[in-house]
């Protein structure tokens, strides 16, 4: 089984040299530890900045500088600051290559629960439903099962939605899935995890169409 | 026409209960510091306020909900706000949430006189209820129409007297989608310099969209996530 930074480890393995990314909050963001050596891609934060870096030594924060989970950071040579309009332009426009965020549940034909729990007060969606709505590529980070150990992939989602027919790919704490006309296609499993434990985590239709690799990092 | 106001109290002179505001600014980062402490002593209600955020407890919009001015909120994520929170669940507050980008479009379609446009978030979720939508080449969008508000509240890091302004790094934001959008915008800078001595190149709101404009004292520019790494 993984840990967050393992799936934010495997994740990291998508990314392709030129790629144009943004990282959602929470282990999507852990993502940027993993970036490999020899790829370089950009980072893009919807509130108004491509060429994310790392968080300022410490003295250096500006407060001007943040980014969209409203944290200190910098910016990297080639990096650009636009208005909210443009940024989420880009994201509309395809320009963005990859997505990564996190889920609440995610259902077998690829639609994305993720802001609201009916009766939990509700903060608001953000820059997700644009995120979605638009992405090419758009990989979910997230656990396999929920606290009270309950599936997390689902036939359908339960809670309101973010954004429908829209993930491609889901990387949890015990496999790699893509999403397919007939649902969730398992393509890798976290090592020492069997397809037996997937098969009962996963509520909504599992096609398991030949032998299961582990996960490589 | 004169555009140089002496300080905020000023320039919202005529800012009066139930006004539509647009507040510029990505949580507490290019807030109008200085026109919402204004608008906290002038003590005006009821406020319908457009803003992605509603600042903290006692920062930024924070301040406003603390004093019970504002009747509606319309933003896109407003977790960081225990008295939001508050008022919302006794039915004190009215709350409207809309996709950022959404948010954010719908701003520029106002500055640039487009009645409506055509957005994809959303589209088969709650956001979509009672919307008109199209489909184009294949795909569903959402129509959603331009913002309209009386008066848009921006910051800015340099304004000239002409209303020119220029941003600082992230804190650009929503600020000159909002300042195309008023009815009546409202600028204050951390630094007011005579027409002619920013370079036209530089500038990123016309000052065409800007009808006042202050230099703003006293900046707090408070961090709200204050992350680090060892050097």
């Amino acid at each position: 089984m993984l840990d967050k930074n393992q799936i934010a480890q495997r994740i990291a393995k998508e990314l392709k040299d030129g790629f144009y990314v943004n990282l959602g909050i929470g282990i999507p963001t852990l993502v940027a530890n993993y970036i490999p050596e020899g790829i370089n891609v950009t980072l893009q934060s919807e509130n108004g900045l491509l060429g994310m870096g790392p968080f300022p030594l410490e003295g250096e924060e500006d407060a001007d500088l943040i980014n969209a989970g409203k944290q200190t950071i910098t910016t990297l040579p080639g990096s650009s600051f636009f208005d909210s309009a443009m940024s989420f332009g880009m994201i509309r426009a395809g320009k963005v290559d990859l997505t990564v965020l996190g889920a609440m549940e995610v259902s077998e034909n690829g639609d994305i629960a993720s802001w609201k729990i009916p009766g939990k007060l509700v903060k608001g969606m953000g820059g997700a439903m644009d995120l979605v709505a638009s992405a090419k590529n758009i990989i979910v980070a997230m656990m396999h099962t929920n606290s009270k150990d309950e599936s997390k992939l689902l036939k359908r989602c339960k809670l309101p939605l973010t954004g429908i027919n829209c993930v491609k790919k889901i990387v949890t704490n015990l496999a790699v899935l893509e999403i397919t006309d007939k649902g969730f296609r398992l393509l890798e499993k976290a090592p020492g995890v069997s397809v037996e434990e997937i098969k009962s985590k996963t509520e909504g239709n599992l096609i398991i169409d030949s032998e299961i690799p582990d996960m490589e990092f | 026409m004169k555009k140089v106001y002496k300080n905020a109290g000023e320039a919202i002179f005529d800012i009066s209960d139930g006004n539509t505001l647009m507040l510029g600014g990505f949580g507490l980062c290019g807030i109008p510091e200085n026109c919402i402490t204004a608008l906290e002593k002038k003590g005006v209600k009821d406020l319908i306020c457009i803003s992605n955020n509603a600042g903290v407890d006692d920062f930024g919009i924070g301040l406003l909900l603390k004093n019970k001015q504002v009747k509606k909120m319309i933003a896109s994520y407003v977790g960081e706000n225990a008295e939001f929170e508050r008022q919302l669940l006794n039915g004190e507050l009215d709350v409207e949430l809309i996709p950022q980008g959404t948010l954010a479009t719908r701003c520029m379609a106002a500055g640039y006189g487009i009645p409506a446009i055509y957005t994809p978030a959303g589209v088969g979720t709650e956001v979509a209820e009672g919307k008109e939508s199209r489909v184009f080449k294949g795909k569903e969008y959402l129509m959603e129409y331009a913002f309209e508000a009386d008066f848009a509240l921006v910051k800015a890091w340099k304004g000239d007297t002409a209303g020119n302004l220029i941003y600082k790094e992230t804190a650009r934001n929503f600020n000159p989608l909002m300042a195309m959008a008023g009815q009546v915008t409202i600028a204050e800078v951390e630094e007011l310099v005579e027409a002619g001595e920013l370079n036209p190149n530089e500038i990123h709101t016309p000052g065409i969209y800007v009808h006042r404009i202050f230099q703003g004292n006293s900046y707090e520019k408070r961090i709200e996530q204050r992350t680090v790494r060892k050097g």
